[in-house]
């Protein structure tokens, strides 16, 4: 089976601090999977050096069996990749409507026309009011994203990422800032997602993590320091020494 | 959805924007002393406009697009003096091909790099062009320019006469008009909505697959070629063509009237321009030696107190009028 996303030695130093050391890991097609670790565990990194932000060391990158290493961020979109920013990455000045509608445009390929009106795509239109209702944003669609409380932007990014229909979605701790009374709406959002679109989430909550994941990979110091399913993480005493605590979980 | 069904209308021609031409119609009949002036506020919105199109919409900072407005207008100039070519609408089309081709040449190295880097380049590439005019005297009559060009009849029926400006002031306000219905278009489309993303955070455009700098480039060289037409028309309808179409001076002057005016806003640059000739206008004629100060005081309370400028003002109060929260 070809697996959705793969990583195999990858590498990133910055100068002579190493963030990712020889990260192998592994994504099958339609996998729920959780990325934990510390701070400065060196998660975030590994979400850019996937996607294209930072590129690696060494090591490679593979797409859907592809080796997509050397090519930049815009491209592995293309390819089928999409993520969230741990914080907001939004455009600010504009509505809901228009950052979700900007993802569908260029996802359908129509981001570049130059002389039909935005207005007139019915098609992005419809595609991102989908969205916006999938993720309970209705109300606030005609607002400016500088106008919502964080936790609504949060959402809107989670949008974002969903109109470009990736086979792979990589969501950097999507639930920082929800409201915890809200926080169903991004699991909802997530259930919703086709079966074959393998999902890869960074996340600091566990209660969430454990909800979601099939499979856990820890990370520590820029390396992958385990991996399995969350009953095993759960069980790892060395994991809950370095990260769960005792408490948790057990 | 009601936002919707806004984004739906938001292209659609809006009764009140006729007002600006019917005002450029009105001026040929309410001011015929002043058609002179006129066509040069027309000549100055028109390189505002495309000014707008990469400051105000995809938001490249740029201190050299005086580069594109001299080259349209040294290509008129040049096509007239050295090899008779005197038909105005060709010469124009000229101008803005030669204007676009140094944009798109000089936008693809210069897009690369951005921010304080590319202000620089910027201003770089317009110095380059200002020296290469002053040198090639030859072909441009170097610091002395290119005085006295003449025209053929446009469209083989109206001649420029340089004491009366009535068809060089409808052909530069017919032009405009194109060019606006161009830029409008571009604005409202989704390119347009992409460089609008692309200005607000260039980083999440990447991230969702956009060809940020093939963008770039592609407005780059529009507005060039926009500033281009400018600057052919400014040659055609004042018939001389000096070094000062390349200078700072000019490009700097550019940028204060779409700060005024407001930028990214598209009518910014038809307020920006309107409000900064005629105060130039009459502060000069009230205090000739003095009337610089009078704009720099100007210009620092803009900068200070409405930093979105005269229409990011209007915006303002109307929707505190209206009960929408202000930007």
């Amino acid at each position: 089976m070809t697996l959705a996303l793969e990583t195999r030695g990858l590498c990133k130093s910055f100068g002579a601090l190493e963030v990712a050391r020889s990260i192998d890991f592994r994504l099958a097609p339609g996998a729920r999977h959780a990325l934990i670790g510390p701070n400065g565990a060196g998660k975030t990194t590994f979400v850019n050096l996937l996607t294209g932000l930072e590129r690696p060391s060494g090591g490679q990158v593979l797409l859907g069996g592809e080796d997509v290493t050397r090519l930049a961020q815009a491209r592995r979109v293309k390819r089928g990749i999409a993520r969230t920013f741990q914080i907001n990455q939004l455009f600010r000045g504009l509505s809901v409507l228009d950052n979700v509608c900007i993802a569908v445009a260029e996802r359908l390929g129509v981001g570049g026309g130059l002389l039909k009106p935005a207005g007139r795509r019915a098609d992005v239109i419809e595609d991102a009011s989908r969205l916006i209702e999938l993720l309970h944003l209705e109300a606030d669609a005609g607002r400016r994203i500088a106008e919502l409380p964080y936790g609504r932007q949060r959402l809107v990014e989670i949008a974002i990422a969903l109109g470009l229909e990736p086979r792979v979605l990589l969501l950097d701790e999507p639930a920082a800032g929800i409201p915890s009374a809200e926080s169903h709406i991004l699991l909802d959002a997530i259930a919703t997602l086709p079966r074959e679109i393998a999902v890869l989430i960074i996340e600091h909550d566990m209660d969430l993590v454990f909800r979601f994941a099939q499979r856990i990979t820890v990370l520590v110091a820029g390396a992958v320091f385990a991996e399995g399913t969350p009953a095993e993480i759960a069980k790892n005493a060395d994991v809950r020494a370095v990260y769960l605590g005792t408490a948790a979980h057990g | 959805m009601k936002a919707a069904h806004e984004f739906a209308r938001r292209h659609r021609l809006q009764w009140w924007e006729a007002l600006p031409w019917l005002a450029g119609i009105a001026v040929f009949f309410v001011f015929p002393n002043y058609l002179a002036f006129s066509t040069q506020v027309v000549v100055t919105i028109l390189f505002a406009l495309s000014l707008d199109l990469v400051l105000g919409y995809a938001g490249i900072v740029t201190l050299g697009h005086a580069a594109f407005f001299g080259a349209g207008a040294y290509t008129v100039g040049i096509l007239a003096q050295q090899f008779n070519w005197n038909e105005p609408l060709s010469g124009l089309a000229a101008a803005a091909l030669v204007a676009g081709a140094i944009g798109l040449a000089s936008g693809f190295v210069l897009l690369r790099t951005h921010g304080l880097t590319l202000l620089m380049l910027t201003l770089c590439t317009m110095a380059l062009l200002e020296q290469a005019a002053n040198m090639g005297a030859a072909w441009t009559g170097g610091f002395d320019g290119m005085p006295g060009l003449s025209f053929q009849k446009i469209l083989g029926l109206f001649s420029f006469d340089v004491l009366y400006f009535r068809s060089q002031y409808l052909y530069s306000l017919a032009l405009l008009l194109l060019a606006f219905a161009l830029v409008r278009t571009l604005v409202y489309s989704s390119f347009g909505q992409s460089l609008t993303g692309i200005r607000e955070n260039v980083r999440r455009m990447h991230a969702v697959g956009a060809p940020v700098r093939a963008r770039l480039i592609v407005v780059y060289t529009v507005s060039a070629a926009l500033a281009g037409l400018a600057g052919g028309l400014f040659a055609q309808t004042t018939g001389y063509v000096n070094l000062a179409v390349l200078g700072l001076e000019r490009a700097a002057g550019v940028l204060i009237i779409l700060i005024l005016g407001g930028y990214g806003r598209l009518y910014g640059a038809i307020i920006g321009a309107i409000a900064y000739m005629v105060l130039e206008h009459l502060l000069a004629k009230a205090y000739p030696t003095t009337w610089q100060l009078g704009i720099g005081v100007t210009l620092v309370a803009v900068a200070l107190y409405v930093p979105n400028g005269i229409l990011g003002l209007a915006e303002h109060f109307w929707r505190k009028r209206s009960g929408k929260r202000p930007a």
